[in-house]
């Protein structure tokens, strides 16, 4: 980064491209107007990109693997239960958690836009947003999920959970064999962000990282 | 609408390819219109669907070859030039050289940062009893408004079983034409994937989606 910032100025205007130019003119329009302060978008960028990730997810998981009154409390109103979590990022309404089981393995999509647990998972992967998943995660699942190396036995369930409302999905993966014992801090290492999308499976006891 | 957005069920799009490590932004200047979406969204310009609107009206071949945040920012300029925020002539000029409109919750600020790192709240006070509980079976209307709507055309005309009751949320519907928040009982309803993609479906897929009861009939 600082050595991008060194050659800013040297490259100043000469490189932009035209969605940049744009981007830049919107923005003197917006603050000349006195719609937005300058700082207040320097300070958006900023939380998200220090306040919001997977982390918040993986706590949520790690402690539901640990504590089956949380685990029941958060399949009944994930909002509420993970709002009594003073060390996760503040969740808005309508979260809903749901339990992958060996019988029935559950898959977050948003076909007409990209909603996604921003609070629980930070801003979505590009893919996540892009028209592969969101055409064919309706139709062929598995297909999907072998793009991912990631197949299942032919006779599990295969739940699609299309965003199509407010309603934010929230993906709650089996706990790993052979992590008996294991702090909530040791399990959420395992939690990755694609196995509480419903596109992966959190990492397995040894596995190099 | 039926645009390009509702790509649900399509084919040819190709494989889905994961980026390892992959960046939060790719390039500075998407940041940048995430924060702009997100601060005049805030400041009452306006609300969550008439953004997603605004991306949907995008001509298709522009939908299907800009990329997301690309996306964002056309749909954004669209938007503030059509409700007045901002003008031709400002975007010519790429200053502002036309007056300002004032804002429904006034200018963004510092002070307005930390609200929006929490979602809004869509849940409304029910204006009726429920018609639909779990276990009932519905049938998705086959139906093709032209506007903005949350309906999926890969479930229009078919079958599926209430699953959960979510209460009733803002209409997405009308209040993303300015026409009212019109509350609406809200429903996970789930479709088998013989139901929506015919006898050779593969039989262990289900798909849901969360519906409100405006899109539903019963059976």
């Amino acid at each position: 980064m600082s050595e991008h910032d060194h050659h800013h100025h040297d490259h100043d205007h000469s490189e932009l491209s035209e969605t940049e130019l744009r981007v830049r003119a919107l923005e003197s329009i917006l603050t000349e107007k006195g719609y937005v302060e300058a700082a207040a978008l320097d300070a958006i960028v900023q939380a998200y990109e220090t306040k919001i990730g997977p982390h918040n997810g993986a706590k949520v998981v790690a402690k539901a693997w640990t504590d089956p009154a949380f685990k029941k409390a958060l399949l009944e109103d994930a909002s509420k239960a993970v709002g009594t979590l003073g060390h996760v990022s503040r969740v808005g309404d309508h979260l809903v958690a749901i339990e992958n089981t060996p019988g029935r393995h559950n898959m977050v999509v948003c076909t007409l836009c990209s909603c996604y647990p921003w609070e629980m998972l930070g801003l979505p992967p590009v893919w996540y947003k892009a028209s592969p998943y969101r055409s064919r995660a309706v139709k062929d699942p598995r297909g999907v999920l072998a793009d991912f190396g990631v197949s299942l036995p032919k006779e599990t369930e295969i739940r699609v959970w299309d965003s199509t409302a407010e309603t934010r999905f929230l993906v709650l993966p089996m706990r790993p064999a052979g992590t008996e014992g294991w702090s909530e801090e040791q399990l959420a290492d395992l939690v990755t962000r694609d196995s509480m999308i419903g596109t992966g499976f959190p990492k397995t006891p040894g596995a190099p990282s | 609408m039926n645009g390009v957005h509702d790509m649900g069920g399509m084919d040819g799009f190709g494989k889905v390819e994961p980026e390892p490590n992959e960046p939060m932004f790719h390039q500075e200047w998407e940041s940048r219109v995430l924060a702009m979406v997100r601060a005049m969204g805030a400041a009452g310009a306006f609300n969550i669907d008439a953004s997603r609107f605004y991306r949907e009206t995008l001509p298709p071949q522009v939908y299907l070859s800009s990329s997301y945040y690309r996306k964002w920012l056309l749909g954004l300029e669209a938007l503030l030039l059509d409700k007045g925020y901002i003008s031709n002539d400002d975007v010519a000029a790429g200053h502002s050289v036309a007056p300002a409109k004032s804002l429904k919750h006034g200018k963004f600020s510092m002070a307005d940062v930390e609200r929006i790192m929490v979602r809004g709240k869509f849940g409304r006070a029910a204006p009726g009893l429920a018609k639909f509980k779990a276990g009932d079976r519905v049938r998705a209307k086959n139906i093709h408004p032209a506007t903005h709507t949350r309906l999926p055309r890969y479930v229009r005309g078919h079958v599926g079983v209430v699953e959960r009751d979510h209460g009733c949320h803002v209409f997405p519907d009308t209040v993303a034409n300015d026409a009212g928040e019109h509350p609406q009982w809200l429903y996970t309803v789930v479709f088998d994937g013989r139901e929506l993609w015919g006898p050779d479906s593969d039989p262990t897929i289900k798909v849901s989606i969360d519906a409100f009861e405006p899109y539903l009939e019963a059976v």
